[in-house]
């Protein structure tokens, strides 16, 4: 019988697999977990589950029955994979070959060497945010180090709790590069006002690091000191595994409009580690590394698969799924449409910064996505406003032959 | 067939609203309203609602 492996076991697996099955798939499909738990839901792990002992059984997906049709083997990963003999050996030592792959590994949060083995803190899985919990107590002194949105959502939370909390970055304010300065600083002001601390646009000149104690000194020689540290400095595609084929694995696995990698036949990837281009916003491959993509990614990939192994008729039509993301920090919901992350400008479209706001996001003269601040009830206008933005673009672009930003394709 | 939402668990993300627009809808204070009782033909809509929703609180009790 034909086999389809699945390597992570994640959304992003979960989804592909209920596809498969769904989409008329009658072979195998194997999925590998590097983790030993069912897929659970991980927005909350920076948010509700460190306000009290995280349960896994409220965080584990509801799953539709086709993914119990599965093989599901936790607790092993993919070591290495050679694509030309369609082969994978594992990390219980044994080799399983496939017809169809699919790369569903995610992103691991990144960590600085000199906290490797020193009892510092990263947030991305249950077992994570688990060890971190236990910390957070009334008084801890806690470090963050980085201010993109999960150290900010961790600061938060961890400053409601009654912990004393420093966030040391070295951007200038709180999630730059996504939302823009004039945003982030907003940002920043509310998390001021409840007490957090920020150590922003220095490098760190060195620091110690231990279980019950960290230090750091920046730069310009101010001292951060601290009980417990958590690092949230951002995420590396985790594809270690599929070395020696040949790949470019310098951001993700680089994939064409409908997911496969490299454009081979039979071998797709989904979720955060999937670098493709959007037509919604140009033909520039990126990731995207939010919780709606896996589900759309996971869609199409299916669909691919399916035609590639079978005679199944797919959808032909663009893949062109509309990005977005929420956050969320105190009462603050933050929640985004479009691609915050090609545009050159921000404007303020309605509201005021300070307190409930919609800023809309600009590439030239295009607007390409909307941030909320607050302002729940303008959510699905706003929505309805970047899908027919997007897509008059889409019909008529202006800068079809502009380069594209952010390059290296 | 019937939905249940969770109210307790619900987030007010609005997911479910892109998802099944004929079935859940935000109210003017931005809170979730929903259908608790919807015709079999909104049936995938509500599947796909589940599957979106970041926090698990729609439920197909049937
Ligand atoms: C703390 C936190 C908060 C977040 N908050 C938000 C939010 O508010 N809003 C939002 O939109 N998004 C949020 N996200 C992002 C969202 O959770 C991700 O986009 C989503 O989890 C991606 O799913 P995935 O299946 O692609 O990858 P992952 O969830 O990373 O899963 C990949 C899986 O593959 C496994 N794996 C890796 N390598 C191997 C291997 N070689 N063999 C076998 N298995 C392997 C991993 O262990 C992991 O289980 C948050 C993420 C985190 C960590
Ligand atoms: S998607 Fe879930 S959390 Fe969001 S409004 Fe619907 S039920 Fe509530």
């Amino acid at each position: 019988m034909a086999r389809i492996v699945v390597v992570g076991g994640s959304l992003g697996g979960l989804r592909v697999t209920e596809g498969l099955y769904a989409a008329g798939w009658d072979g195998e499909v194997v999925v590998l977990s590097a983790e030993e738990h069912a897929p659970y839901t991980r927005p909350p792990l920076s948010k509700a589950a460190l306000t009290a002992a995280p349960d896994l059984a409220t965080l584990a997906f509801k799953q539709r029955p086709e993914a119990g049709r599965a093989e599901w083997r936790y607790g092993v990963s993919a070591v290495s994979c050679d694509l030309d003999a369609r082969t994978l050996r594992l990390s219980d030592g044994t080799d399983l070959s496939w017809d169809g792959l699919v790369a569903a590994t995610g992103v691991e949060a990144r960590r600085l060497p000199e906290v490797v083995g020193t009892g510092g803190h990263v947030v991305r899985t249950y077992d994570d945010c688990r060890a971190l919990q236990e910390r957070l107590t009334t008084g801890t002194r806690l470090v963050v180090l980085g201010a993109g949105f999960i150290g900010s959502e961790i600061a938060a939370t961890a400053v409601r709790l009654g912990c004393e909390v420093d966030v040391v970055a070295l951007d200038d304010v709180p999630m730059q590069a996504p939302l823009g300065r004039e945003v982030g600083a907003a940002i920043q002001r509310r998390h001021e006002r409840e007490g957090v601390r920020f150590h922003l646009g220095r490098g760190i000149a060195s620091f110690t690091c231990g279980t019950d104690a960290t230090r750091v000194t920046l730069e310009d020689g101010t001292k951060v000191e601290g009980d417990v540290l958590v690092q949230a400095i951002g995420s590396a595609p985790a594809t270690s595994w599929l070395a020696g084929n040949d790949l470019d694995l310098t951001d993700g696995l680089v994939c064409d409009n409908d997911l496969r990698i490299e454009g081979r036949r039979g071998v797709v990837a989904v979720g955060d580690v999937a670098r493709f281009p959007n037509p919604l916003i140009d033909d520039v491959p990126r990731r995207v590394e939010h919780w709606q993509m896996p589900m759309d990614t996971a869609r199409r990939a299916a669909a691919t698969l399916l035609s590639d192994l079978t005679a199944a008729v797919v959808d032909t039509a663009p893949f062109a799924p509309l990005p977005s993301f929420w956050s969320d920090q105190y009462d603050l919901r933050v929640q985004s449409f479009g691609s915050l992350a090609v545009a050159d400008r921000a404007e303020v479209l309605e509201g005021d910064l300070d307190d409930e706001a919609v800023v809309g996001y600009f590439r030239g003269d295009d607007l390409v996505g909307a941030l909320l601040l607050g302002m729940p009830r303008q959510m699905v206008r706003v929505r309805k406003m970047v899908v027919a933005a997007l897509a008059q673009r889409q019909e008529c672009p202006r800068d079809r032959d502009a380069p594209a930003a952010g390059g290296a394709a | 067939m019937r939905v249940d939402v969770d109210m307790d668990v619900c987030q007010n993300y609005g997911q479910c609203v892109f998802a099944a627009p004929e079935v859940f809808d935000l109210d003017d204070a931005g809170d979730l309203v929903y259908q608790g009782e919807v015709d079999d033909a909104s049936r995938t809509d509500v599947e796909a609602a589940v599957m979106a929703c970041p926090v698990q609180a729609i439920a197909i009790p049937d």
